[in-house]
């Protein structure tokens, strides 16, 4: 028989904490959540196990932060990672700071000791908030049961507009299990929070006035071109007031790789065109980038000759790294939109023909012969695929995967950019494949980095997520190995790691596809092997194990100051 | 150079931290802080005095702009506003010294508020070149103790930060 009470429950919806965390989930249309279990997360977990959210269960939390970050690239929607406390909240930090650095919007989940205890050095008490403080666009300690939907709602929203990034929600085991009266809000109110989308119409009038002006433009653009979804916009704009494109690491794919107004990467291992071009510039129309030393090199030298218009949703990008002429804060989409609408069309016949000039004398190369080039094996990976979704470590690997493959597509290179976290890839490469199933996933790999998240081999066979992971194994951590080589006398300290590990057997130890190659016909066999297989697959590409990342900007030099380097091989 | 900023804040648990942490992560040290709910309950006020580079410090309001529970930073200009700070001071003090020191404390208008055999304490409000001043008077008589609230200051005019 029910009593009056349970119908009284219905009607007055009152739920616990780990419910009503769920409910918010659904409500904020999240399909996957990445995570890992443990004792202050048992009642969520109990929660999970009948919803029709798919979690992914990782082998390392780090992994499940990498992985809603890599989800959220390849989607465009938010990541969301679950772990529990202590140990579980910290092993998320370098997944949170990755997705701070390159402006990724995830929300992360941990749990807390009860509240009771908060502050006792409680068993696996850390005090996440605390440590997450300046990695995180905002943090939120759960209080009050009540306050759930509302913190729930207003993260989503934090994490996901302005300038993206992590928000961590830390959440006491006593809060999941208390019930409250659920209330979903429908609209956040934050005072304190308004991002500035429409740009300043002067300050569009007087960019407006410098393009018209300039001879020699470049425009130069970053991740938040992807991140706004503007890669359309970019295109007409550029071809508009024809302006050659060149991107940050992170923008590889907001302008169409193929493109004859693409430049290439610019920077320390950008193209010579790309780097000649700022230099040389009289214009540069900087959108969603914020000019990084790995950008600029000797920032006193770069663009000597540039006015300079910075696009940006971030005010405190502004004027950050190089003072800017014309600042224009807000939406990159909706301010190329009036450039589009305010510019005339433009030739720069003469600009161009020097830079194609520069294009034809000083392309990017590798010596071929007969030795296996990890650059060889990226450009037969964008043959076989060319739109998978590229993932990377961090490295040689990773320069290689932004100069030898051609991506014409945003949210097709995905890589830890600003802070450079080796094991980033594979996991990244998890979260991608799990939110675009359609698409070949290649996690581009070197020896050194996979073994950073190596264990996750046991995510993709158990959840069966067919990513193809290609590590261009040299035996070396190579990047690290090359500046040894250029700056320290080739004193290899720490940096070889030969026959460390049996990749192939490792794989199959977990029941993953495992290939070999050594040889340079072996290559694109491998890869259409691995795309046939649908299963995971990690292929050890045994590579030349000296090769430099080439072109180079010594560190502090001008990025015009680049030198070839494999010219003495 | 010097700067007093003005920082609304939310009247929540954890912003004080939010904001020390933006000025600490770039070696600014806080010369003096000061925090109290304003008339709005739920807004705090911080006056927070620091030195340092011009440049640094443009960098650090922005940030402090961007964190979610600041709802406004302004950087106080000294001569549009009032500042004041309050100080308590404990003088060693004894019959041959105590007549001296209370004509130094009117001087001022300043006021005595303990008396000990031993000590004084004196309350002194103003700016910082007035308690600055009567410090440097006191010294010489032995300050065992002193205790200020750091600045705070207003704007002149009907004007709101």
């Amino acid at each position: 028989m029910n009593t009056g009470k349970i119908c009284m429950s219905e009607f007055t919806n009152k739920m616990t904490g780990a419910r009503a965390l769920i409910e918010c989930l659904y409500r904020e249309g999240v399909d996957t959540i990445f995570g890992y279990p443990g004792g202050a997360v048992l009642p969520i977990y109990d929660e999970l196990y009948h919803s029709k959210i798919k979690h992914i269960l990782v082998r390392h939390e780090q992994s499940a932060a990498h992985a809603a970050d890599g989800y959220a690239r390849a989607t465009g929607k938010t990541g969301v990672c679950l772990s529990t406390s202590g140990p579980g909240a910290t092993n998320l930090v370098t997944g949170i700071a990755t997705a701070y650095m390159d402006s990724v919007p995830i929300v992360a989940f941990t749990g807390q000791v009860p509240s009771s205890l908060i502050g006792n050095d409680a068993f696996q008490e850390a005090n996440i908030t605390g440590i997450t403080l300046p990695i995180t666009k905002h943090n939120y300690l759960v209080q009050d049961v009540k306050e759930l939907p509302k913190i729930i709602k207003e993260a989503f929203h934090i994490a996901s507009t302005g300038r993206p990034g992590p928000v961590l929600i830390d959440i006491p085991k006593d809060i999941t299990t208390e019930e409250f009266e659920f209330y979903y809000p429908e609209k956040v109110e934050l005072r304190s929070y308004k991002p500035t989308y429409k740009g300043n119409k002067q300050q569009i009038k007087k960019a407006v006035e410098e393009i018209k002006k300039a001879s020699q433009p470049v425009i130069y653009v970053g991740g938040g071109v992807i991140s706004s979804n503007s890669s359309e916009s970019l295109l007409a704009f550029a071809e508009k007031i024809n302006a050659p494109v060149t991107s940050t690491l992170t923008g590889m794919g907001a302008f169409p790789g193929n493109h004859p107004l693409y430049l290439g990467m610019l920077g320390m291992h950008g193209t010579k065109y790309a780097n000649y071009s700022i230099q040389e510039a009289d214009l540069i129309i900087a959108i969603g980038a914020r000019f990084d030393d790995r950008v600029t090199g000797k920032v006193e030298s770069f663009a000597p000759n540039a006015n300079i218009i910075h696009i940006d949703i971030d005010p405190a990008e502004i004027s950050k790294n190089i003072e800017v002429m014309i600042p224009i804060v807000g939406d990159a989409n909706w301010i190329l939109k009036e450039l589009i609408k305010e510019t005339e069309h433009k030739q720069h016949s003469e600009w161009l023909a020097k830079i194609n000039r520069w294009k034809k004398d000083c392309c990017l190369h590798y010596v071929k012969n007969d030795k296996l080039k990890p650059q060889f094996i990226i450009e037969q990976i964008c043959e076989s695929s060319k739109d998978a979704i590229i993932v990377t470590e961090v490295g040689q690997h990773q320069m290689w995967a932004s100069q030898y493959f051609q991506y014409t597509k945003p949210r097709t290179f995905i890589t830890s950019g600003g802070l450079g976290t080796m094991g980033y890839g594979f996991p990244a490469a998890i979260g991608a494949k799990v939110g675009m199933p359609e698409k070949d996933v290649f996690d581009i790999a070197g020896d050194g980095s996979f073994q950073m998240s190596s264990q996750e081999l046991a995510t993709v066979v158990s959840s069966d997520i067919p990513v193809i992971i290609a590590i261009l194994n040299n035996g070396y951590l190579g990047m690290v190995r090359q500046w040894q080589e250029l700056f320290f006398s080739k004193r290899y300290s720490s940096t070889c790691i030969k026959d460390s590990v049996d990749f192939v057997k490792l794989a199959e130890a977990y029941g993953a596809l495992g290939i070999r190659v050594q040889k340079q016909e072996e290559v694109k066999p491998a890869i259409e092997k691995a795309i046939a297989s649908k299963r995971p697959t990690l292929i050890d590409f045994i590579v030349e194990c000296e090769e430099n990342v080439s072109p180079m900007v010594p560190a502090g030099a001008a990025i015009n100051e680049i030198l070839d380097l494999e010219v003495k091989k | 150079m010097k700067h007093t900023l003005a920082v609304l804040v939310e009247n929540r648990h954890g912003v004080l931290s939010r904001v020390a942490g933006l000025f600490s992560r770039r070696g600014y040290n806080i010369d003096s802080l000061a925090v109290g709910v304003t008339e709005d309950p739920t807004i705090s006020r911080m006056t927070i005095v620091v030195r340092g580079d011009d440049r640094v410090l443009e960098q650090v309001v922005k940030q402090l702009n961007k964190l979610i529970d600041v709802i406004r930073v302004t950087d106080i200009e000294s001569e549009d506003s009032v500042d004041r700070e309050l100080v308590l001071i404990k003088v060693a003090s004894d019959v041959n010294t105590r007549a001296e020191i209370i004509q130094i404390v009117d001087i001022f208008r300043a006021r005595i508020v303990d008396v000990s055999t031993k000590s004084l304490i004196i309350e002194i409000t103003g700016n910082e070149d007035k308690i600055l001043a009567l410090e440097k008077l006191l010294r010489p008589f032995g300050i065992k103790e002193l205790a200020r609230t750091g600045k705070i200051a207003l704007t002149r005019g009907a004007k709101k930060v």
